[in-house]
């Protein structure tokens, strides 16, 4: 399922992130940094919900709007019920779409809100994702200060929110297409290996997203994906070649570059909702604004598993969606 | 297949060097301990049985210590199976899930959560202990 889009622009967009990202190699791109986990709140689940606030409250002053000035806000984020978006969602009072699809939920909202304001039922939208380390390690994991040891494929769940505002308003960037991505599984168990569980998504959703809109794989100056780590990254080249008999040669991984990887403790690299869109609104959004990269397919991957399917030795669906921007001259 | 490709790009795990680590470590607080004990008996005048419980209590009291300063949890990632294993590893297993729900309330959150990962050592161990206990019984009349 591909979407062709004509008038649907990124306007602006804002970055808040912890303090791993902040020592990081993108870290003096981002909007606010904070040095702790709980930054003020009384948990870390509310303080994931500030981490929203201020970087909606950012995006806001970026685009000169008050909150009745915007249709419609979508948000998502890793935590049981998406709670975090909800309660941004209750101060804001914008109509709301609460969405989850683990870390592929920032592409998800993206092709949403874009849809929409194609269809020219909505004029403008924001689109907020996010997550925290810790709070997402007390949900998903073991406790915080366990530690333990752990397998090298593990990822390490980024910290942060991140808001893009989207309008029918011509700007420098557009949204050019998007493809919704197929739940593929695998059969892989393993939680600790989520770059394996995803690859295979990545892949399918790649592959048909060439094939909808008829393009060649060095079409784009960079297909970034969402958070597959530095072994799934490998993993996706290799099936792409062996299944597709495609050659990934202009591609990239956001779990991959986020961090310092040698050396920060971060395992694999990066992975959460918001791990695409820290890079993507920063980096990759500079770099497309000096017109260093003109064509870029975003394709964010999430790991559709829960505590319970876990324990219950259950397969891991995974899920990729796709996204093309493209610098208009 | 698919499985094939995915294990040729898993990374090797050092599982010579987390054993040889935690084998040290392990071996090390064996030596702590021990050593806790002499002292125990030698300054209080107290015999070896009765050392060992307050060593117990010292490492317990360590232990959880440093998990609420906050580094444990780095040195459990270098040492392993080496802290985890000896009742340092209980206490903060305790001590670290109580601190992530410390949060969610007294009885919903701490109570209902600090066992989280210790509540499976406890109940595999009484377990274990009756089975042994039993076996002991039986075949050997309690003798050893």
């Amino acid at each position: 399922m591909t979407f062709k889009y004509d008038n649907v622009f990124i306007n602006s967009s804002s970055t808040t992130a912890g303090k791993y990202e902040a020592n990081g190699p993108f870290g003096s791109l981002f909007d606010k940094t904070y040095n702790d986990f709980y930054i003020g709140c009384n948990n870390w689940e509310s303080a994931e919900e500030k981490m929203n606030m201020d970087s909606l409250q950012i995006l806001f002053k970026k685009i000169n709007k008050k909150t009745t000035d915007i249709d419609l806000f979508i948000s998502g984020s890793l935590l049981n019920q998406i709670i975090p978006s909800n309660y941004i969602a209750s101060k804001l009072k914008i109509p709301y779409l609460g969405i989850y699809s683990a870390c592929a939920t920032s592409v998800e909202g993206l092709i949403i809100a874009s849809n929409f304001i194609e269809s020219k039922q909505i004029k403008n939208s924001i689109v907020t994702t996010s997550s925290h380390n810790n709070a997402a390690e007390k949900q998903f994991r073991y406790p915080v200060e366990y530690g333990g040891v752990k397998p090298k494929t593990t990822t390490f769940t980024t910290t942060g929110s991140a808001s893009i505002y989207l309008s029918n308003v011509k700007s420098s960037i557009k949204v050019e297409s998007s493809t919704i991505g197929r739940v593929i599984d695998m059969g892989v168990t393993d939680v600790f290996n989520m770059g394996a569980v995803m690859a295979p998504a990545c892949a399918d959703t790649i592959y048909r997203h060439l094939i909808d809109t008829k393009r060649d794989v060095n079409y784009y100056d960079l297909i970034l994906s969402g958070d597959l780590g530095i072994y799934g990254k490998d993993i996706l080249k290799d099936y792409m070649n062996k299944e597709y008999g495609i050659n990934l040669t202009n591609y990239d991984d956001s779990a991959s570059m986020i961090f310092d990887i040698k050396c920060q403790d971060v395992y694999a690299g990066g992975s959460g909702p918001v791990c695409l869109p820290l890079v993507t609104y920063t980096y990759i959004f500079d770099l497309m604004k000096k017109k260093k990269l003109k064509k870029v397919l975003l394709v964010a991957t999430g790991s559709l598993h829960s505590v319970q399917s876990v324990n219950e030795k259950m397969t891991i669906p995974a899920i990729a969606h796709a996204i093309s921007l493209e610098v208009i001259e | 297949m698919y499985k094939s490709l995915v294990n040729k790009h898993k990374p090797k795990e050092d599982y010579l060097k987390n054993e040889v680590i935690a084998f040290i470590v392990g071996g090390l607080m064996g030596i702590i301990a021990q050593a806790l004990i002499d002292i125990y008996s030698y300054i209080l005048n107290i015999p070896s049985k009765d050392a060992s419980t307050f060593m117990i209590v010292t490492l317990i009291f360590i232990g959880c210590l440093l998990t609420c300063l906050g580094f444990f949890d780095n040195i459990v990632k270098k040492c392993g199976a080496g802290l985890i294993v000896p009742i340092t590893g209980f206490a903060h297993s305790m001590m670290s899930a109580a601190l992530d729900f410390r949060k969610e309330g007294m009885i919903n959150g701490i109570g209902a959560n600090m066992f989280k990962l210790a509540g499976s050592v406890i109940v595999f161990g009484v377990v274990s202990a009756y089975i042994f206990g039993l076996i002991r019984y039986l075949f050997f009349g309690g003798a050893i």
